[in-house]
């Protein structure tokens, strides 16, 4: 029992950190500039291709850097040429922007490297178990994923509180038109966040790619619960989204692992449903079954109940 | 609209009446005589036209509940297909049961499928409508996500990914028809189609229906005049809910089929597609983006494995250059048709579409290419394209491409001038003409 | 105040504050309106303004205090619940239906007054009394020749027109008007100021202004609102002599 409940809680850990290193530059993004980025998973997957790529030609170190600068340059050419223009027509455009073009993402993906998932495997630099628990081994690069993530926290927690940068984003994070009114160059600044925002992402998929699949579905899997965690964790609250991907990812994991029913409780309870009953369906289904609602189980009571979010300092 | 005449009490032939309301409705009668030969026309008389027509008269009606929520709301949906869906479900279980011996005609299945949309329309509509805007469109995705994994989840009732399959033609047969062949079931579809484009239409000449273009433009303002948003929204929520739901019911008529897909994600981002494509604001957009895209679905596969890529660019494309869709783009002509400049206009198009075909040529070429390469490795570097013969494994075909593209956007830019000097005479012309100033240029 | 027993007061405050987070905006104000009046607001900028008129109109909620409508509280009701019990604003920052005819626009703001709720029946231009008093207040504002037009293309002054227009609609016997002058030109507010003259009469009529021609033309009294307190109400005559009003606005109180 105790080993089920460690293991689910390091690989519940493992995962919210994952969560949390792609939802990190979504936060920046969406509550800065109010652009609900549907392409951000995107740059997460282009991030696992990329790394792939490079780790091919150069090596695992190097694309651990290269592949988050490429996709930084990536999100900056989005926002510079393509995003920019649809600024003035309103959320919905740009929301829609975004949109197609994670939809063109995915295309260029499966024309690049094809439909099937590609061989993204742990390099052998960290490809050794880090400890041994319980008897079964925890492989080093889920240590390395964690590492990076803390790391991210850090960053942007003290990027946000001590850089000028920072402290120009937490203002416009609640009086944007006023930080334009001010002289700053708004959107300069836009193209710097969105660069930022999507080097994140890259860098959360150079590890993800490893931990997950790589393929051109990856996007499409991973988005709506990163959506889910921004929302959820609040808006301008990097805080908030950690403790949202944390609290999404052990819940998660956990009830994955929870084979359990309302029948079963029925049967605790001496009661016994018939087959036939209109109900037993719905009482059969076990909690693991459950397990991908929750995220939006939680998104949508979040959103009624209290649409800042945990932390959030403004509403959507 | 202009302000109709108090009528007076005066006595008038009941014939004169009749034909001042055809004159009146002459457009939507128009429409429903074409809808009427249509499937007769040589080309589309077959079993594929009637289909495709068929899916088109679905897809339009899904696209009008949309339009009511977007265009004419400001409501940004992602989850739309819930109500499609699950209208759908309702749909063919109800043939199941008149498969079973209930009595019901089959074309009345749709009704079936609108009293579930708007079932669950009201149902969730009344906590997802308290608050518009980005907070709407999330919950939204979250509604969708949460009944397409019920739905996967519970098989008894929608058969899971699989489906809930019935038999269209084992009911009632009034009047002799068995609903077996596409031409009847072209005709159920019509008939509720038009129905239904009718009902929304006077749904938005309504008082609500004028206040929901209020509470779009201006929420705060509409409280301010009286009227509740949330109230207005959540009953314009639950009238295209209802619609969306006829349009379920139509699909699980006219497929006999419905599985979990019809609630998805696919599905809903399918019908944002087709009301963005066609024009956000208009029921002639909603219509367009409809027929559009259900015959690019349809056919566009059948020539390119990258179909899905080139609706991606055709969506950005949109998004960047042409927000009013379609029919925006269509009416952005209006002022100048009757002009004498217009042929004027018509001729720089003209001019302009050699290099753009051309530089779509080269572009389509390196697309087409790329895409055979990375998905079908073992098909070797033989490949037909524009009925050419080319071999991608030299460098000739890509050196072509990329020159016919490269050369064709060159020229193409230097014909912009030519177009917008057209254009500049055309609306001249038009101002001078009718006396009203400048007011919005394309 | 023994004006006060020998009038009805169609609006009263009372102790009204409002903060935000630890900043008090309006600090204790006391004010009554009497029917049928027409009452200014004046003050410095940022002296609370129009967050007054927000918390009366039911944008935004008392941190303390009461809003009496008719004696009736209206505190913590949503704005449209208060527009129905017959309290009507305008904005400072035109406020319309862009996309809406100027028609329309008139249109949507009498159908709740004539009793038309959310009606699912009746095609609306089918309805003779909304489209007869919308005929009125086009007339009234003198917006008739432009009815057609798209609300968002209209000129700043007509759309300031339109914004009044869109205000005094319905059934409001309360009317609330945030600058209605702002940004015109002497005619423009000229012919404003004859606009609000004629449509306020029968009315109450509260509005905050910053051009003191228009405040001393059209006011009956005139209340002082500096630092989130009200200084000083009375006749105009009066509020100009008032030392702490000069003070207040240092000396620059012309008529």
């Amino acid at each position: 029992m105790l080993e089920i409940v460690t293991f689910s809680l390091l690989n519940g850990i493992v995962y919210g950190l994952l969560l949390f290193m792609v939802s990190s530059g979504l936060t920046l993004i969406f509550s800065l500039m109010g652009v609900l980025n549907f392409a951000h998973a995107s740059m997460f997957m282009l991030g696992a291709y990329f790394s792939y790529q490079i780790g091919k030609w150069i090596g695992f170190w190097p694309a651990l850097v290269i592949a988050p600068l490429l996709v930084a340059l990536i999100g900056a050419a989005v926002e510079r040429y393509g995003l920019r223009h649809v600024h003035r027509q309103g959320h919905v455009a740009e929301i829609l922007f975004t949109f197609g073009l994670a939809y063109l993402i995915v295309e260029f993906v499966i024309m690049v490297w094809g439909r099937h998932p590609i061989e993204n495997r742990v390099p052998a630099v960290i490809d050794f178990p880090a400890f041994f628990l319980f008897g079964t081994s925890y492989p080093a690069y889920k240590v390395l994923m964690m590492a990076i993530s803390v790391g991210m926290f850090a960053f942007l927690y003290l990027a946000f509180r001590r850089t000028r940068l920072g402290l120009i984003i937490r203002a416009a994070l609640t009086h944007p038109e006023m930080v334009g009114a001010l002289g700053h160059d708004v959107p300069r600044i836009f193209v710097q966040v969105f660069a930022i925002g999507s080097a994140l992402a890259g860098l959360a998929g150079v590890i993800g790619g490893f931990a997950l699949l790589t393929e051109p579905n990856m996007a499409a899997a991973l988005g709506p619960i990163v959506f889910v965690v921004v929302v959820v964790g609040g808006l301008g609250s990097i805080t908030g989204a950690f403790i949202a991907s944390m609290l999404i990812g052990i819940v998660q994991t956990f009830a994955v692992a929870l084979d359990y029913s309302l029948l079963d409780l029925f049967r605790v309870w001496h009661i016994t449903l018939g087959r036939d009953s209109a109900f037993y369906e719905v009482a059969a289904v076990k909690i693991a079954q459950t397990a991908p609602l929750i995220p939006y189980l939680l998104l949508v009571v979040m959103l009624i109940v209290r649409p800042r979010g945990l932390l959030g300092r403004r509403e959507a | 609209m202009r302000q109709d005449t108090v009528a007076k009490a005066e006595a008038e032939p009941a014939s004169r009446t009749l034909m001042r309301w055809l004159q009146l409705r002459k457009s939507w009668l128009a429409t429903v005589i074409v809808l009427i030969v249509l499937p007769h026309i040589p080309g589309l008389d077959g079993n594929f036209g009637r289909s495709l027509l068929s899916q088109m008269g679905i897809a339009a009606v899904f696209a009008l509940s949309y339009n009511l929520l977007l265009g004419q709301t400001g409501l940004l949906s992602f989850g739309h297909a819930v109500y499609f869906g699950l209208g759908g479900y309702a749909g063919i279980h109800l043939m199941h049961m008149i498969n079973a011996g209930l009595p019901i005609p089959m074309p009345l299945v749709p009704l079936a499928g609108a009293a579930a949309g708007l079932f669950f329309g009201m149902l969730f509509g009344a906590v997802t409508t308290r608050r518009a805007g980005v907070v709407f469109a999330l919950i939204s995705l979250g509604v969708g996500e949460l009944v397409f994994a019920a739905m996967r989840i519970l098989q008894g009732f929608s058969g899971g990914e699989e489906g809930i399959t019935a038999n269209r033609g084992a009911g009632p047969h009034p009047f002799g028809l068995t609903f077996g062949s596409q031409l009847q079931v072209y005709y159920v579809i019509v008939f509720w189609s038009v129905l239904a484009a009718v009902l929304m239409a006077a749904f938005l000449r309504t008082p609500v229906g004028r206040m929901c273009n209020a509470v779009r433009d201006n929420p705060e303002r509409a409280a301010f005049i009286g009227y509740d948003p949330v109230r207005v929204r959540l009953i314009v929520f639950s009238v295209a809910a209802m619609f969306a739901g006829l349009a379920g019911g139509l699909h699980a008529f006219n497929y006999e089929i419905v599985a979990a897909e019809a609630v998805g994600a696919g599905r809903s981002g399918a019908v944002l597609l087709m009301a963005y494509i066609g024009g956000v604001h208009s029921f002639l957009g909603a219509v367009l983006g409809a027929v559009t895209i259900t015959w690019l679905q349809v056919s566009l596969s059948d020539y390119t494995t990258a179909w899905q890529l080139y609706l991606g660019l055709f969506f950005i494309a949109m998004v960047l250059f042409a927000p009013g869709g379609l029919a925006g783009v269509l009416l952005m002509h209006r002022p100048i048709v009757k002009t004498r400049a217009f042929a004027g206009v018509l001729q720089s198009y003209a001019i302009a579409l050699v290099p753009a075909l051309v530089a779509a040529i080269g572009a389509i070429m390196l697309l087409e290419m790329n895409y055979r390469r990375a998905t079908q490795p073992d098909a070797g570097a033989q490949m037909r394209l524009f009925w050419v013969d080319l071999d991608t494994s030299t460098i000739w075909p890509w050196l072509g491409a990329s020159l016919l593209l490269a050369g064709g956007a060159f020229f193409f830019h230097r014909c912009r001038p030519l177009v917008a000097a057209a254009w500049q005479r055309a609306s001249d012309e038009a101002r001078a003409g009718s006396g009203t100033p400048r007011e919005a240029t394309p | 105040m023994s004006e006060r027993d020998n009038r009805r007061c169609a609006l009263q405050l009372e102790s009204l504050h409002k903060r935000f987070g630890a900043t008090p905006i309006i600090r204790g104000v006391s004010l009554d309106v009497f029917a049928g009046e027409r009452h200014a607001i004046i003050g410095p900028n940022g002296a609370g303004k129009s967050t007054l008129f927000n918390l009366v109109s039911g944008l935004l909620p008392t941190t303390a205090g009461s809003i009496r409508l008719d004696n009736e509280p209206i505190n913590g009701l949503p704005p449209f619940e208060i527009y129905r019990r017959g309290l009507a604003r305008s904005f400072q920052v035109t406020n319309i239906f862009p996309r809406l005819s100027v028609y329309e626009n008139i249109r949507c703001s009498v159908l709740w007054a004539l009793g038309h709720r959310y009606s699912f029946l009746g095609d609306v231009s089918k309805l003779a009394d909304a489209n007869e008093r919308t005929d009125q207040v086009l007339e009234r504002i003198g917006m008739t020749q432009r009815r057609d037009v798209r609300a968002g293309v209209l000129t700043y002054a007509e759309q300031r027109a339109l914004e009044i227009g869109i205000t005094i609609a319905g059934n409001a016997h309360v009317i609330l008007l945030d600058e209605p002058t702002a940004g015109m030109s002497r005619a423009e507010a000229a012919r404003a100021v004859a606009l609000i003259r004629s449509v306020s009469a029968g009315r109450t009529l509260v509005m905050v202004e910053h051009d003191m021609g228009v405040v001393f033309d059209l006011a009956d009294r005139i209340s002082v609102l500096v630092y989130g307190e009200i200084i000083a109400t009375d006749v105009p005559a009066r509020i100009r002599e008032n030392p702490a009003v000069q003070a207040a606005y240092l000396g620059s109180v012309h008529a």
